[in-house]
This record gives C-alpha cells, structure tokens and sequence, in this order.
C-alpha cells in the first residue's frame, strides 16, 4: 500500500552526515560531535572559505523557487555571499535548498541528488511544504523532507519571502562559522567539550589497538 | 448515432450530454467530422460515486475552435473492473489524460497504446482518488485545539 505511517508511528528523521572535512569521516562517534569547531587559524581560514562561496545545487521543486529567485535578484542579492552561482551538477554544489513540495515520487530521487553532493554539504528546507509536507498533508507528499535527507536550516513560510531565505543563509553561514560570525558561546562550549572527549577517546582507541598489535606477534 | 444518447441537459450554459458507454467512440467521432466540428478534446476526467450501481462517471469535454462552443459528454463506467474504450484513435493527446484517469480511478481504456501510471510512482498500490483510498499523511497534533 503506500507509505503513509499510521497515526501514532514515530516519526522518523534521517541520520545526519559529517559536515566538516577535517574530521576522520570514519569514527562513527563523530556523528553528532562538534560540527565546524574552529579552533585553530586553518579551521578558520577553511570556514570563512566555505561560507564566502557557498554555491547552491538548483533544487526548487514548487512555488518555493520563485521567491529563491527573488533572493537571486539585485534586490537581495544572494550574489554578496557567493552564492548566485547555482550549480546544474550536484558534485558542484555544497548547498542544497529544497525549495518546495517533496513528493513521494521525488523522494529516491532528492536521496540521490544529496549523496552525489560532496562532502562537506548543507542543506536549507525552506518553506512550509519542505520541512513538514506544508499544507498538503496526504498519500502524496512527503511531511518534510528531513525524513529523506538531514536538515540543516528550516526557514518556514508559505512562500518565505526572500528576506527569510536570506536570513536562513545568515543563521547556516553563522553555522559554519566563518566570515567573521562567531557561533554562541555555549555551542562553543559544548562543542569543545564534545571534541575533548572524543579525541581522549580516540586516543585511548589508538592506544589499545597498539596493545593488542604489540601483543600479538608474542 | 441513434440510440447512444441517453439525456442531455444544460446548466449554468453548459451542455452536458450523457451518451451510453459502449457509443462513446462513435459519438465522440460524429461530434468530430460532423457538422459540429468539436475539434478539440479539453480534457478526459473522472469522478467516483460509489453509491451509484457503476461508479465511476467519466466526462469528456469537447470544444470547437470554429464557433467556441463547448460540450461535456458524460459516461458511466462501473464494476469492479471498468473498462471503456480509448479515444486516442481520434485525438492521439488524450492518451495521458487516459493515463490520469486509471492511475487516479483504476478505469482502463481499452485501445490505449500506453496504459500505465503517470503521476504516482509506478510502483503504487491502489488508485488514490476514489473515495475509499484514505487521504494519507500524518496524523497531526493539536488540530482540536481552540
């Protein structure tokens, strides 16, 4: 039958994926660890890079789109971020703006797109309908699109006007924390307690796997 | 084409004519190439009642690009199976309005050279605009709430 959970069913958001390049993308504590720690000047230099020129994958699927295109036009330049490239190819682009409806038909192929973006990505819903199915709430329409993809940003709004948008693309460069715009000072806290934690961890893995090497031609 | 009208009738200026199901392709050519001239099909949809014996109410409308004149015909196909026949034999772009149709409703046109899904996955299960496939979605919270 089709794919609608039954009233009461968890609902189910999906996993994110490491954002930041400067990680070992194969610890799989690093899951939820410190996103975009900057700590150090490369980190930062990286950060303020990724933030200046930040190149969109063309995603708008409804009525969404027109106002993304309002946030291209000179009125609210979306140029000043570096962002007016909008890239054809997914491998080119490390923003993706789901700007609309997400059908049931749309989904495997919203999945696809994402995985063919390289790492590190972000992804804006933006509208009502992409980050919880908006108003259509039926068999059709998938109820947000984090159920597919993870979410970065949500700028809610039916449509956003662009002003929204662009403060959507405000708080995600704050996120990655570049450009001069310091994430709070509790997330940098929390952040750097998460990263002292995993790197004694990981210490303390290195170390237990020399043991066991050194132990084992005896 | 005697013997396939059924009733007519006209409402808001618009004239409905109800033709027998097996006639619908004889009409539709006689309304055509006769002196009419409904040259055009606007458009194959359906509706579903599913108290009526044969549920499923299809109307075809007809416009004509010489007086702008319009017509509906309306068939009734019912059972557990409905099938009517296509006219894609006199109009080749009424193919993916046939296609809506049985993706939407399940009523299939017998002649059409490609009767598959159009607009749900092609994989779906079950056709989602009769009235007992339920709306779907997600129950939302606090929509009692004043």
């Amino acid at each position: 039958m089709a794919l609608i959970p039954p009233p009461g069913a968890p609902v189910h958001r999906s996993a994110r994926t490491d954002d930041s390049i400067d990680w070992d993308l194969r610890d799989p504590e690093l899951v939820e660890a410190a996103h975009g720690i900057l700590t150090t000047t490369v980190e930062k230099a990286i950060a303020w890079t990724q933030t200046s020129a930040i190149w969109p994958a063309t995603f708008g699927l409804a009525c969404c789109s027109i106002e993304m295109m309002h946030t291209l036009s000179p009125r609210l330049d979306m140029g000043r971020f570096g962002a007016e490239y909008f890239r054809g190819s997914p491998r080119q682009a490390d923003l993706m703006i789901v700007a609309g409806r997400l059908t049931q038909k749309m989904a495997p192929v919203v999945r696809h797109i994402y995985d063919q973006m390289l790492e590190p990505k972000w992804v804006i819903s933006m509208g009502a309908c992409a980050s919880t199915g908006g108003v259509f709430n039926n068999y059709a329409t998938i109820q947000g699109c984090d159920k597919v993809i993870p979410v970065d940003v949500y700028v809610p709004g039916c449509p956003p006007r662009p002003e929204s948008l662009m403060e959507g693309i405000d708080i995600l460069r704050t996120k990655i924390g570049g450009n001069g715009q310091t994430p709070s000072s509790e997330l940098i806290a929390e952040r750097t307690r998460v990263r002292e934690e995993w790197l004694v961890a990981r210490a303390a893995a290195d170390e237990a796997a020399a043991a066991a090497k050194d132990g084992q031609p005896s | 084409m005697p013997g396939a009208v059924v009733e007519e009738h006209t409402h808001a200026g618009e004239l409905t004519v109800e033709v027998r199901t097996d006639r619908i392709l004889e009409a539709v050519r006689a309304l055509k190439d006769g002196a009419t001239q409904f040259s055009r099909l606007s458009g194959v949809t359906c509706a579903d009642f599913p108290d009526e014996p044969s549920r499923f109410r299809l109307a075809y409308h007809l416009h004509s690009l010489q007086s702008g004149r319009r017509v509906r015909l309306r068939i009734w196909a019912g059972g557990l199976d409905p099938e009517v026949d296509s006219v894609t034999s006199v109009w080749p772009g009424a193919e993916w309005q046939e296609r809506e149709v049985y993706d939407q409703f399940g009523v299939r046109f017998r002649g059409n050279p490609d009767l598959c899904r159009i607009l749900n996955p092609l994989d779906w299960d079950g056709h989602p605009l009769r009235r007992d496939y339920p709306i779907g979605g997600e129950a939302v919270e606090f929509t009692d709430a004043v």
